[in-house]
């Protein structure tokens, strides 16, 4: 579904305010997601949702506020820190002929963004064991931890 | 330039305070010297002598050897393999990883691996896509990418540890290299991306044929801008040229080689000659003698895939030396310190 991707990067500001607004949500309902119980159900949802919107690979490791709401896993050699030197000179993928580079399409979101800048962060190599996982369970998780332990 | 600890060949130099390496290449880019550097072809052979053979038509004209990892993703003889046989005679070597074929296990192996048999120069690659080469069914692999190499190359030398956090006894003595290229999209973003690249470790760039000098002049200017030429972390930027054999032979790289941007002008501009290849070989001088004179360029990459034997010439003629003799095996009649290092 290379329209739906392609239109999500170009209202990537949207979806970037629309992730800013999610997280908090998100976090108010961090005691009811505690239950392991709804692991799968959270999983399968955000499958689904990020699957139509971003062709979402599950990589377990989301970080599409960083690439301008394109996914870096859908470029043929999954990179994760911009493109490579094999794009074409109409900005299309060296591997996949009709596709448009990835990276190109994560360049034009991220200057749509309010913090496109998070692109020049360098994204550390992905986790394999985690694939398959939910994305948004480990960022409230791991922003619970970080508040308790300031609590603490 | 001589250097005055030059060792016995197969010995590493010592390291100069403010190097990260023993080698030749950091030292000379240091030393604020036009550097030249060029690659192998490595053969489809188990032969030690033909790799020797091969890296013989370079000697005296270049600083360091770039030992390709399947470039294309064609099937060759490993990086590894023909670094370790010519930093046993002696040869600078900048040995080549792709992340392609293999996962951050066997990727950090070899960097510890290669860096004991005296490779001191490493280039962090992407590589090529399996489509393009003899192998188009093989399963990629892209566990890392260049970015995340670049960073664990740099952790395991400067924070001697895998990136497992295991720590390493010794870490490798690496100056840590990287490509870029500036000629294809998103072009407004690539100084950007190089400047990532710097940040996480790039020492040195090599980067794709050039043959469009304007836009590597307005490249230039990005990165003197972002100030990756200056202080400490700075960048040394090796611009990457070849000859191209004739029209038609610019026309197919154009059309099959990924990344490589020719400009109409320079195909008429061989399409008009009487002697093509000649006139290729011109060409390249003459964007070397360019590119030579564009501010902070550190020295120029020469890749003459299938035309080895020309780089000589090509160096030679466009004077970036000065008179200067890169080190090659038999260069220098062993001094004093070599020959007590030899008993």
């Amino acid at each position: 579904m290379r329209a739906i991707r392609h239109w999500t990067v170009r209202h990537a500001r949207a979806f970037e305010w629309l992730y800013l607004a999610f997280e908090p949500v998100l976090l108010r309902l961090a005691p009811l997601l505690r239950h392991r119980r709804l692991e799968g159900p959270i999983t399968a949802v955000e499958r689904t949702i990020k699957g139509v919107l971003f062709d979402c690979q599950m990589c377990g490791h989301c970080v599409l506020s960083d690439t301008g709401m394109s996914c870096p896993m859908n470029c043929p050699k999954q990179l994760r820190n911009g493109p490579c030197g094999g794009v074409r000179a109409n900005g299309y993928c060296e591997v996949e002929p009709d596709m448009r580079c990835v990276w190109v399409e994560a360049h034009e979101g991220s200057q749509r963004m309010r913090h496109g800048n998070r692109i020049r962060m360098v994204q550390l190599p992905v986790d394999a064991s985690i694939k398959g996982q939910s994305s948004w369970l480990a960022v409230i998780r791991s922003k619970e931890d970080k508040r308790s332990a300031h609590e603490v | 330039m001589k250097f005055d600890d030059e060792p016995i060949p197969g010995y590493s130099l010592p390291i100069l305070p403010g190097h990260v390496s023993p080698g030749r290449l950091e030292r000379v880019l240091r030393a604020g010297k036009f550097a030249v550097t060029t690659e192998i072809s490595p053969p489809d052979s188990a032969d030690p002598e033909e790799v020797l053979k091969r890296a013989a038509v370079f000697d005296g004209y270049v600083d360091a050897i770039n030992a390709t990892d399947g470039s294309g993703a064609h099937c060759h003889m490993s990086s590894v393999g023909v670094c370790s046989l010519l930093t046993r005679v002696g040869y600078a070597t900048v040995l080549q990883i792709s992340c392609r074929d293999r996962n951050r296990i066997a990727i950090q192996g070899e960097i510890l691996g290669a860096a004991a048999m005296g490779a001191c120069n490493l280039l962090c690659l992407t590589g090529d896509g399996v489509q393009a080469g003899d192998h188009p069914e093989a399963k990629p692999v892209f566990d890392l990418d260049s970015m995340s190499l670049l960073s664990i190359a740099r952790t395991m030398r400067d924070e001697s540890r895998f990136q497992s956090g295991r720590s390493l006894d010794l870490p490798p003595r690496i100056f840590l290299g990287a490509a870029e290229n500036p000629f294809v999209p998103p072009i407004d973003w690539r100084a950007q991306r190089l400047a990532k690249k710097v940040q996480a470790g790039a020492q040195f760039i090599q980067t794709q044929y050039c043959y469009d000098i304007p836009r590597l002049k307005q490249f230039m200017k990005q990165v003197a801008d972002l100030g990756l030429l200056e202080g400490p972390n700075r960048v040394f930027i090796l611009v990457g040229v070849g000859p191209l054999a004739s029209a038609n032979a610019a026309l197919w790289i154009r059309d099959n080689v990924p990344g490589v941007h020719i400009p109409d002008a320079v195909i008429e501009r061989l399409r008009g000659a009487a002697n093509q290849k000649a006139e290729g070989r011109r060409l390249c001088v003459d964007l070397i003698h360019q590119i030579r004179e564009i501010p902070g360029v550190s020295g120029v990459h020469v890749m003459a895939y299938r035309q080895e034997e020309s780089v000589a010439d090509i160096i030679e003629t466009s004077g970036v030396l000065e008179g200067r003799v890169p080190w090659f095996p038999g260069r220098d009649t062993p001094t004093v310190t070599q020959r007590n290092q030899a008993s």
